[in-house]
């Protein structure tokens, strides 16, 4: 599968000799930008996806080579699989953008996102709250007589379902982090 | 060798060293330490434009007529944004530019300080790329930087955003050397799919090239492969209003351009073919109209050095990212190889069924009465001009498609007008650059009255540089295109299309130091004509023409290639609802 990686200065096997077989049904693909980390950089890539209509899902963004430079950008996006292979084009044809990566179609790759739960409430909500922060492997970051923030890590439909979970119990607040991901093995 | 210097010195020492010679700009607080440099040196010239935008439309046009990137120094705030059309005008049409822009000082950045505007973060979505460059020492790196990525891979427009502090400092310069660059797009097309294009070649029954400013781009050469190409395997070539001289509109196998305002036997050939060959166009909505109608019957190949214009807009069977001059040398090669093979029995049938498609003369207009058609002035300045070193400009509308339809070019970077933009106002100041990049050849550029009213104020400009550039309007007195629509969409309610209260042109000529012709009479045309190309000088020609003229053949918003309207039909009810919300 590394055919579909998308490499700048590589003369054959990119994406764009498959030939792919279009359909018009909307996939979820995380895509992994390597970056120059430089001013603006976050503008271009954000300033391309709106200027042309495509969806962010999620978006992270860090330096992960503070001597090299290098940010990593993860960003879920959706769209059928011609806007899909055109985002892929577009990000690639970015100056300061070393390397595009589809991980949805590399290999199998990990997802985990973080987030952060601030639960309020008293007596068996709470208690059950607490219960099912254990099950879910949820930490306890901060507590008072009437709230809890739980830390959880995970896929982003673990995160999902947990939320779900803790909204009858006094779910106040939320912050996530959005999507981290690398391919598994090498 | 590294040397120490300031910033302003800098940027006119990169200059030099990148080759430049003519800088078109306008100067401001913000780059005064640059125009202080610009003073104490010979080396470059400087234009000195009546307005920013002239300034990029003239950079364009010295970039498109000659290969080489255009250049344009102007200051922050109003000077950068006043740059903004030019920039992206220059981005769709993929013309090499370097612009420099003053920025106020870097510890007033932010400030809202007089003249300050996010120049980088304004012209982000309009440059292929810019930088805003806080230290003197980077300087000279982004400089050499910045012509590197304009003119690698697909050209485009860059700028650099300067600070004055920046300017006045002291730095290192580093001079241009080998692009360490990790910006290197591939130029090589991949061997097996051009196997597999010139397979499909020998096999075709119905083959047709459709070209583009990608050839222009890529280079002379290009063009001269493409017409080996052509000639050696006798299929039939048209071409987008981008790529029109690339090959000679004089060669046999010309089917002339193709589009919505393309000829009749051009679109017919792409709607009918079996194997297009897209060699450096993009398959732009004026090429395809309904992608879903758009050449049902075809397998279609396209050769493009931008990956992400593949598969865009429309689906292709043989993808090649590379270089078009590189593609086309090894699709000469691999075609040679395999023993010049072509379905020429197949070929010879599809030139009849062409030939029938050209008997129609979709272009033929009727020249009787007392007023100028502005096909005829047009059929008239190509007979007269033919013989001349000749360049043509060109603003946006009716005018332009005539232009292009009337006009024969023989060859590359002869025909400069705004194709991906649309803009008005382009032709004259671009007109003044490529003259001044050929001060000896003659320089046209076809108008419109109400296009060359957006950037008269260049006369100054032309004045002031001796520039002869020829300003031949077809005045009709309307905005002619959005008329015609109006016509055939609104139901003739034409709404603020008239050219009201317009100048005196001769007049206006002559208040500049110019000269100016009117001209209303056909029989007059051609000596008006004549009195314009002897002139040494720039002339404004008024050309006074039919006011209702459409300009036909006409793909109607809405409909496929094959369905074209003609001269002399029913322009009522062409279009429908579903197409009238088309532009």
């Amino acid at each position: 599968m590394s055919a579909l990686k998308i490499k700048k200065g590589s003369t054959s096997h990119s994406a764009y000799n498959l030939r792919p077989n279009f359909s018009d049904v909307i996939e979820r693909h995380t895509l992994a930008v390597l970056v120059e980390n430089e001013p603006g950089v976050l503008a271009r890539v954000i300033g391309l996806f709106s200027g042309r209509g495509y969806n962010i899902d999620s978006l992270t963004v860090a330096e992960v080579d503070h001597t090299g430079h290098r940010s990593r950008i993860t960003i879920v996006t959706s769209g059928t699989p011609q806007v899909i292979e055109q985002i892929k084009a577009q990000l690639g044809r970015i100056v300061p953008v070393h390397e595009v990566h589809d991980l949805t179609v590399e290999g199998p790759s990990v997802e985990r996102e973080l987030a952060m739960f601030k639960v309020s409430g008293t007596g068996d909500k709470r208690v059950e709250a607490l219960r099912l922060a254990d099950i879910f492997r949820a930490n306890v970051v901060d507590s008072t007589l009437e709230s809890f923030v739980f830390e959880i890590t995970g896929a982003p439909d673990k995160i999902d379902a947990f939320a779900d979970l803790m909204r009858p119990l006094g779910l106040t607040d939320v912050a996530r982090t959005g999507v981290a991901a690398l391919p598994r093995g090498d | 060798m590294t040397r120490k210097m300031t910033g302003a010195k800098m940027i006119v020492q990169a200059l030099i060293d990148q080759g430049v010679d003519t800088v078109f700009g306008y100067p401001g607080g913000a780059v005064l330490p640059i125009y202080d440099e610009v003073f104490q040196q010979n080396s470059i010239k400087h234009i000195l434009v009546r307005h920013e935008q002239g300034a990029v439309h003239a950079a364009e046009g010295y970039a498109r007529s000659t290969g080489k990137p255009g250049v344009v120094l102007v200051t922050s705030g109003p000077g950068a944004t006043n740059a903004v059309t030019g920039l992206t005008d220059a981005l769709l049409d993929s013309i090499p530019l370097v612009v420099l822009t003053g920025q106020v000082p870097t510890f007033m950045i932010g400030s809202d300080a007089f003249q300050e505007a996010d120049t980088v973060g304004i012209t982000r979505p309009c440059t292929k790329h810019n930088w805003l460059v806080k230290e003197t020492d980077k300087l000279g790196g982004v400089l050499h930087e910045a012509f590197h990525v304009a003119t690698s891979g697909r050209p485009g427009p860059v700028l650099i955003d300067i600070p004055k502090d920046v300017q006045f400092a002291t730095g290192t310069y580093e001079p241009k050397k080998p692009s360490v660059s990790h910006y290197q797009p591939p130029l090589k097309g991949d061997m097996e799919s051009i196997t597999e294009l010139v397979a499909a070649m020998e096999t075709a029954k119905r083959p047709v090239f459709y070209t583009g400013g990608g050839v222009v781009n890529s280079g002379p050469a290009a063009s001269q492969l493409l017409r080996e190409l052509v000639e050696a395997t006798g299929f039939p070539i048209t071409s987008t209003l981008m790529g029109l001289g690339c090959y000679p509109a004089s060669g046999e196998k010309w089917l002339g351009m193709l589009g919505m305002h393309g000829l009749y036997e051009a679109n017919m050939a792409m709607h009918d073919c079996d194997l297009m060959i897209n060699i450096g166009a993009r398959f732009d909505d004026r090429i395809t109209g309904v992608v879903d109608m758009f050449s049902p019957k075809s397998t279609k190949a396209h050769i493009d050095i931008d990956p992400s214009s593949i598969n865009k807009i429309i689906r292709v069977d043989i993808p090649i990212v590379g270089d078009v001059g590189h593609v086309l040398e090894d699709m000469l090669k691999v075609w040679k190889s395999r023993g010049r093979k072509t379905n020429s029995e197949a070929v010879a049938k599809w030139w009849k069924q062409i030939d029938e498609w050209r008997s129609i003369d979709c272009l033929k207009f009727e020249q009787n009465g007392k007023v100028i058609k502005p096909q005829h002035a047009l059929a008239r300045l190509e007979a007269l001009t033919k013989k001349y070193d000749r360049y043509i400009t060109t603003e946006v509308g009716q005018h332009q498609m005539w232009a292009a339809q009337y006009l024969g070019f023989e060859d590359p970077n002869r025909w400069m007008t705004s194709g991906g933009l649309g803009t008005m106002g382009y032709g004259f100041p671009a007109s003044i650059g490529v003259q001044m990049a050929h001060p000896d050849a003659l320089v046209i550029n076809v108008a419109g009255e109400a296009s060359w009213l957006m950037n008269m104020q260049e006369m100054g400009t032309a004045m002031q540089y001796n520039l002869p550039v020829k300003q031949f309007i077809l005045n009709n007195e309307r905005l002619g295109m959005v008329r015609q629509w109006q016509e055939l969409l609104h139901g003739e309610r034409y709404s603020q299309s008239w050219s009201e209260s317009l100048p005196d042109f001769v007049k206006l000529a002559e208040a500049f130091g110019a000269k100016g012709i009117l001209c209303s009479d056909p029989d007059d045309l051609d000596d008006a004509i004549m009195e314009m190309l002897t002139y040494d000088g720039p002339v404004i020609f008024d050309c006074l023409v039919e006011k209702h003229e459409n300009c036909f053949p006409m793909i109607p918003s809405g409909k496929a290639h094959n369905d074209m309207m003609l001269a002399g039909v029913d322009t009522q009810g062409v279009i429908d609802a579903k197409g009238s919300v088309l532009v």
